[in-house]
């Protein structure tokens, strides 16, 4: 081997070994700000890391596009959806015991019937909402800030992700707290000026407008504020990543 | 012509995430192979048009009887993660193009290139399968330079542009990105029309590799050697 190549090597050693220990470094620093999601460890780990890093530093706190009121679709389109035996329960008593419990990590627990949910603020957005299937409507949505209900309850500096449920025992997703505490977020009753119809997750769903259509959870019944989504579950941080489909769905 | 291994490597990632890409990009599709123009579109609106293809979701109209399995989840996540790739070979290729100035002295059309003639005479010399004379076997005719150039900085830059606006993160960041190609569902519709002449890039391009020697060619696309005594440095 002669000198020139064994300079080379070395140079290319020490490159190497800054590279891993910078990849350790980054790893850890993005682990420390919340850039890595919960699927990161599947075998597109790297493309999930990738997206959501990206997005979490990209996109902040920025707001989803909103619609002037003419381009509301008149033919709005929701896939069809089944709520489960709980929710025929509580529609043959006109959702009068309808409840949002609030738990976790939050220093007050609530149970909130749908009253009560209609005398907090109220907040209206004109958003699109987009199936990772490729189509896509826009609507007015009608209902609390997300935000509003977990200054309610009190969140806990600890809790890092929002566990969200329906009637449908087989339907839950979970999304960051900065996500859940987006003014957008929205703890949805009314669509295009009347109550939300049952055929789009009436008569309560979690709009989540900076994301696709199937992190909006239809039937919304209970919401969880937890440090982490492994003890959740399969541990994949929601129904749809458990059918493999993306945890985290802004693209 | 002889390729830089930067080149070589950065082409081979290309091929394997494009691939990848298709793959993946045909599997999305066919869960809704409807396409719309403007903002917003579904079943309940007319499609500009649609293909005449089965769909793997049961609330499309196709006129066909099944439905095909659903493999949206796993085709997303690849699909993004060979995106991810695509972008970040295309940006090495890009940074070391024009470090070597590979673009100005190789793809950039000579004054004598960019005219009509020159073109259709690479095109009939094609078709009549004329043997390259010794300047284009380490050169690029006129019609390629552009075609390359073309794909390189044309095509690709769209497709991502056009993927990128149906992400509903990223049009919050920059909202007039979309509205420029006429709303989502435009968007969608010409991220189908760009893929699909990339398509026509990909046929000819490997219809003129085979042409030229699919052996001799893709061993040099590996290795760097031409194996040709006329190679100048």
């Amino acid at each position: 081997m002669s000198g020139m190549s064994r300079r080379t090597l070395l140079t290319r050693g020490l490159a190497a070994a800054a590279g891993l220990s910078g990849l350790s470094v980054a790893a850890r620093l993005a682990e420390r700000y919340g850039l890595i999601p919960p699927d990161a460890g599947n075998i597109y780990g790297m493309g999930e890391t990738l997206t959501y890093a990206a997005n979490r530093l990209i996109v902040g706190d920025s707001a989803a596009r909103e619609f002037p009121r003419h381009m509301i679709s008149t033919a709005p389109f929701a896939n069809p959806s089944m709520p489960g035996e709980m929710f025929k329960r509580l529609e043959a008593g006109g959702f009068a015991d309808w409840r949002l419990e609030v738990g976790g990590m939050v220093a007050r627990p609530l149970s909130l019937s749908l009253p009560d949910l209609r005398r907090l603020p109220e907040r209206s957005q004109i958003t699109q909402l987009a199936c990772e299937e490729g189509w896509s409507y826009i609507a007015e949505w009608r209902g609390a800030a997300l935000a509003d209900v977990l200054n309610a309850a009190g969140l806990l500096p600890g809790a890092r992700y929002l566990a969200y449920y329906s009637t449908d025992p087989e339907s839950w997703e979970t999304i960051d707290i900065a996500e859940a505490r987006h003014p957008q977020t929205l703890v949805t009753w009314g669509m295009n000026g009347n109550d939300l119809p049952v055929g789009f997750g009436g008569p309560l769903r979690l709009r989540v407008p900076r994301q696709l259509g199937y992190k909006s959870l239809k039937f919304l019944t209970r919401v969880v504020a937890v440090d982490g989504v492994r003890h959740l579950g399969q541990g994949t941080g929601g129904a749809n990543p458990q059918w493999g489909y993306s945890w985290y769905a802004g693209i | 012509m002889r390729h830089t291994a930067t080149v070589r490597i950065t082409h081979w990632i290309t091929a394997f995430s494009v691939a990848a890409l298709l793959l993946s990009g045909v599997e999305i599709l066919i869960s809704h192979p409807r396409f719309y123009w403007g903002e917003t579109g579904n079943v309940m609106d007319t499609p500009l048009f649609s293909l005449p293809i089965p769909s793997s979701r049961s609330t499309v109209p196709t006129g066909f009887s099944y439905v095909l399995p659903d493999q949206n989840g796993w085709s997303r996540s690849l699909h993004f993660q060979s995106a991810w790739l695509l972008l970040l070979a295309g940006g090495v290729y890009l940074a070391a193009g024009l470090r070597t100035r590979h673009f100005r002295d190789r793809l950039w059309p000579t004054r004598s290139d960019a005219t009509w003639r020159v073109m259709r005479s690479a095109i009939s010399k094609s078709l009549r399968r004329a043997s390259p004379s010794e300047r284009e076997e380490w050169s690029y005719n006129g019609l390629q330079r552009m075609t390359y150039l073309g794909v390189i900085f044309v095509l690709f830059p769209m497709v991502v542009w056009t993927g990128l606006a149906m992400s509903d993160a990223f049009a919050a960041v920059s909202p007039g990105l979309v509205s420029a190609l006429g709303g989502r569902q435009s968007a969608r519709t010409l991220h189908f029309v760009l893929t699909v002449l990339l398509c026509a890039f990909l046929l000819v391009h490997v219809a003129m590799v085979y042409r030229a020697g699919f052996v001799r060619r893709v061993r040099a696309m590996i290795t760097g050697q031409t194996g040709s005594h006329k190679e100048k440095p």
